[in-house]
């Protein structure tokens, strides 16, 4: 390919990809079972086909169905190549305590995106109490992403591994379904399928930096979403956060970002004296928590709005006394 | 073989081939109980098989149930074989000649049946190959894996070993009333042994070499088992006793039923004349010294736990003596008590009293793997925090029973075949004589 005709498509990408359809993609979700498409070059053989779709500035153009394609052709990445890092990577993530509030779009995002079902939840949030005098707060922890993984470690088939970029993934055409992993690992941060998921049925080609389509009888858990930090993008609770919660980013550039705040890794690690969870356990996580001071918003807030059935949870935990509803 | 031997020899023959020959009634219902209960295993395993392990009262939290604790269970009672009929055959114990066929039994079958309860917790059984295709020798389970296949082989080769005798002996009797096809069976598996005194000396040989050998990798196996759990992190289970302690369970596990199946084999085989009060005895002073290590680990394992009261230990030991109290009490006091005491208390030592000990010993060994693997499980580093009641706390499902029952149907199945190939005690063992083991190679 010539370079001027790489400049084309790559301009012409620019305009004609649309990522779901709140960014206006409102045609041809049928056609191919994705909703996501990407321009494509000439091609003769093939039939000539109009299709409406919408561009980023709001116009309506026709173009031939023949010009777009899947972009999860290109995009998908095999179990082989999801075995290597993102060259001269290493990711972190940063949780500011302070601002969460229980809002639960990083739950929803993650579920959404990974099709998982209610019950699954490989970013959660808890209810948590250090000790009886200290403040309860709400704490989201999606996968540690640990670089002394248990985890893998324990593995007996080297379906769970560690990539050069710090991201430890599950290779569920590889997972035997042993569940040791499960108990290796000391945040609970894994996730059987002890029936046939919703996903197993997803006419896409397995990848393990999406996890998708998930198997009945393997292990899944949050994969720091490695496809989305392929394409450069957040990770999608990163992105759903409205309270800009969640800082992520690479720790060899020393930065980190929540979408709006763009943020010298090693200076809010220092400054806010952020700490990892049960760092004694030596497991060496990539995730940071600061502490919740300067709150936002009251605990008690994150009970407001979430459904009866979330809300139902916390209750047998004792910080739940302490921020239960005056009328309870 | 000196003339008393000899006399003792055709006296056993006399008694147990009939046994061999003729099959009662009684033997074909129990047969077929055991095949009933098999049966419904069966249809359990079909079930989670074709339903998923949703089925099964494991959940994200209690990951591992019933299975592994039966697991642990059953390849403890192997130990009946491995450490105790091993032992008694290097000690030259002169009183093991009644019971050491048992134990090599319980040995090999427990062997077989175990390893089947950790299939049975594999979510993806069609992925098993992979365990040989993908080896990762870091993993606790890879070690399982070798250990017991080693173990398989070694202990079935031991109870073959001391099989061959008497299939010779069986082999070379006349007037056997039997088919055909069976007395071939004596024929091949006698591996031609005629007793010259070049084939004495080898098997005598080979069966020393497989009896030190099968006690190492018992300790192996049953230690590597220990360290699935003891490699972790989970509060209860990083414990460095563990190895041990799984080890010495299994010994005490493995004396109690081979106590149980002493009685059982006594009554109904009618051998009061050879399986005495004096084995109970024998064999329950070796359950008492390992209850008393067994009691003496366990004291030490929770009381430094308790003691430095760790955050997490503390609340998983204050959860074992509240939800889990009578459990518990159970299996760490009146388990490891009861043989004490009535082993050690001579007035105490009937043989009803013994089997009694045994059977408490055995079920509390039981209970004390489920207060292992349960509890643990329950009480994770961050609470769980689910509205589900299935997935708090575990409670097993009927699937889980009808495997577990099936299990035992399945030992009951085997030894019970195992009974009409060959005699429950052994002629060989029996008519041994010292002067055999004077021309044994030293090793």
């Amino acid at each position: 390919m010539k370079d001027e005709e790489i400049d084309e498509l790559k301009s012409s990408r620019r305009e004609f990809i649309f990522m779901g359809a709140g960014l206006g993609v409102i045609a041809l979700a049928a056609a191919a079972g994705s909703g996501v498409f990407k321009f494509k070059g000439d091609d003769p053989d093939a039939k000539s086909t109009k299709v409406k779709v919408l561009t980023t500035d709001g116009k309506l153009v026709e173009v031939e169905a023949s010009q777009l394609m899947n972009p999860t052709e290109d995009l998908y990445v095999s179990r082989e190549a999801s075995r290597h890092g993102l060259p001269g990577r290493k990711f972190a993530m940063v949780i500011d305590l302070g601002k969460c509030k229980n809002a639960r779009k990083c739950v929803d995002a993650c579920q959404a995106g990974h099709h998982l079902t209610k019950d699954q939840e490989w970013m959660r949030v808890y209810l948590l109490q250090e000790s009886p005098k200290e403040a309860p707060f709400w704490f989201p922890r999606p996968c540690f992403h640990c670089d002394s993984p248990m985890c893998a470690s324990v593995c007996p088939v080297g379906a769970t591994y560690k990539r050069s970029d710090g991201i430890v993934l599950v290779d569920n055409e590889r997972c035997i379904g042993c569940k040791f992993c499960m108990t290796g690992c000391p945040y609970s941060v894994r996730v059987f399928n002890w029936d046939k998921p919703p996903s197993e049925d997803l006419d896409i080609p397995y990848s393990p930096e999406t996890n998708l389509p998930g198997r009945e009888g393997t292990v899944g858990k949050c994969v720091f979403c490695a496809d989305k930090l392929r394409q450069g993008e957040l990770p999608r609770c990163v992105q759903a956060c409205p309270m800009g919660v969640i800082y992520f980013g690479d720790v060899i550039e020393d930065t980190v970002t929540n979408g709006t705040d763009t943020v010298k890794f090693s200076d809010l690690i220092r400054d806010k004296a952020a700490y990892r969870y049960l760092e004694s356990l030596g497991t060496e996580p990539s995730v940071y928590y600061l502490p919740p001071t300067d709150r936002q918003f009251p605990v008690e807030r994150g009970l407001e709005g979430i459904d009866e059935e979330v809300k139902e949870r916390y209750k047998h935990t004792s910080p739940y006394e302490l921020i239960k509803p005056s009328n309870e | 073989m000196n003339s008393d031997k000899k006399q003792l020899e055709s006296k056993l023959l006399a008694e147990f081939v009939p046994r061999l020959e003729k099959t009662t009634l009684s033997w074909y219902l129990l047969f077929g109980f055991f095949l009933l209960l098999f049966a419904f295993g069966v249809y359990g395993l079909v079930t989670q098989i074709r339903e998923g392990h949703i089925v099964t009262g494991m959940r994200d939290n209690v990951v591992w149930g019933m299975y592994i604790v039966n697991f642990i269970f059953f390849m403890g009672l192997s130990y009946a074989g491995a450490l105790v009929s091993g032992s008694l055959h290097l000690f030259r114990s002169h009183w093991r000649g009644p019971v050491i066929r048992i134990a090599e039994l319980v040995t090999v079958i427990s062997l077989l049946i175990g390893p089947c309860f950790i299939l049975f917790c594999i979510g993806r059984l069609d992925r098993l190959h992979f365990l040989i295709l993908y080896p990762r020798i870091q993993s606790p389970i890879t070690w399982d894996v070798i250990a017991i296949t080693t173990d398989i082989f070694g202990c079935f080769i031991f109870l073959y070993l001391s099989f061959i005798e008497d299939f010779a002996t069986l082999r070379d009797r006349v007037n056997m009333k039997m088919p055909e096809w069976r007395k071939k069976i004596y024929k091949v598996l006698a591996l031609g042994y005629t007793g010259t005194p070049a084939q004495r000396k080898q098997l005598v040989l080979a069966r020393d070499i497989m009896a030190g050998m099968i006690i190492a990798i018992a300790v192996i196996v049953y230690s590597v088992l220990a360290w699935i759990f003891g490699v972790t992190l989970q509060p209860g289970w990083h414990s460095t006793i563990f190895g041990p302690y799984f080890v010495i369970a299994a010994v005490f596990s493995g004396t109690g039923l081979l106590i149980i199946l002493m009685w059982f084999f006594r009554k109904i085989y009618h051998l009061e004349e050879y399986i005495t009060r004096t084995h109970f005895i024998n064999v329950g002073v070796i359950m008492l010294v390992i209850a008393c290590f067994y009691g003496y680990f366990t004291f030490s394992d929770y009381l430094t736990k308790w003691y430095g009261s760790v955050k997490m230990d503390k609340v998983l030991i204050d959860r074992l003596f509240t939800d889990f109290y009578w459990l518990f009490i159970f299996s760490n006091y009146v388990g490891i008590l009861v043989p004490i005491v009535v082993v050690g208390l001579p007035r105490l030592r009937t043989i009803n009293n013994i089997t009694f000990a045994a059977l408490i010993a055995l079920i509390g060994l039981w209970v004390n793997r489920y207060l292992i693997v349960i509890p643990t499980l329950e009480t994770p580093y961050l609470p769980i925090q689910d509205t589900r009641e299935a997935w708090i706390s575990y409670s097993s499902t009927w699937v889980e029973w009808s495997l577990s029952l099936a299990g035992i149907a399945v030992f009951g199945i085997l030894i019970m075949l195992a009974t009409k190939l060959v005699p429950i005690i052994s002629v060989s063992e029996m008519t041994d004589d010292d002067e055999k083991y004077k021309q044994k190679v030293s090793f």
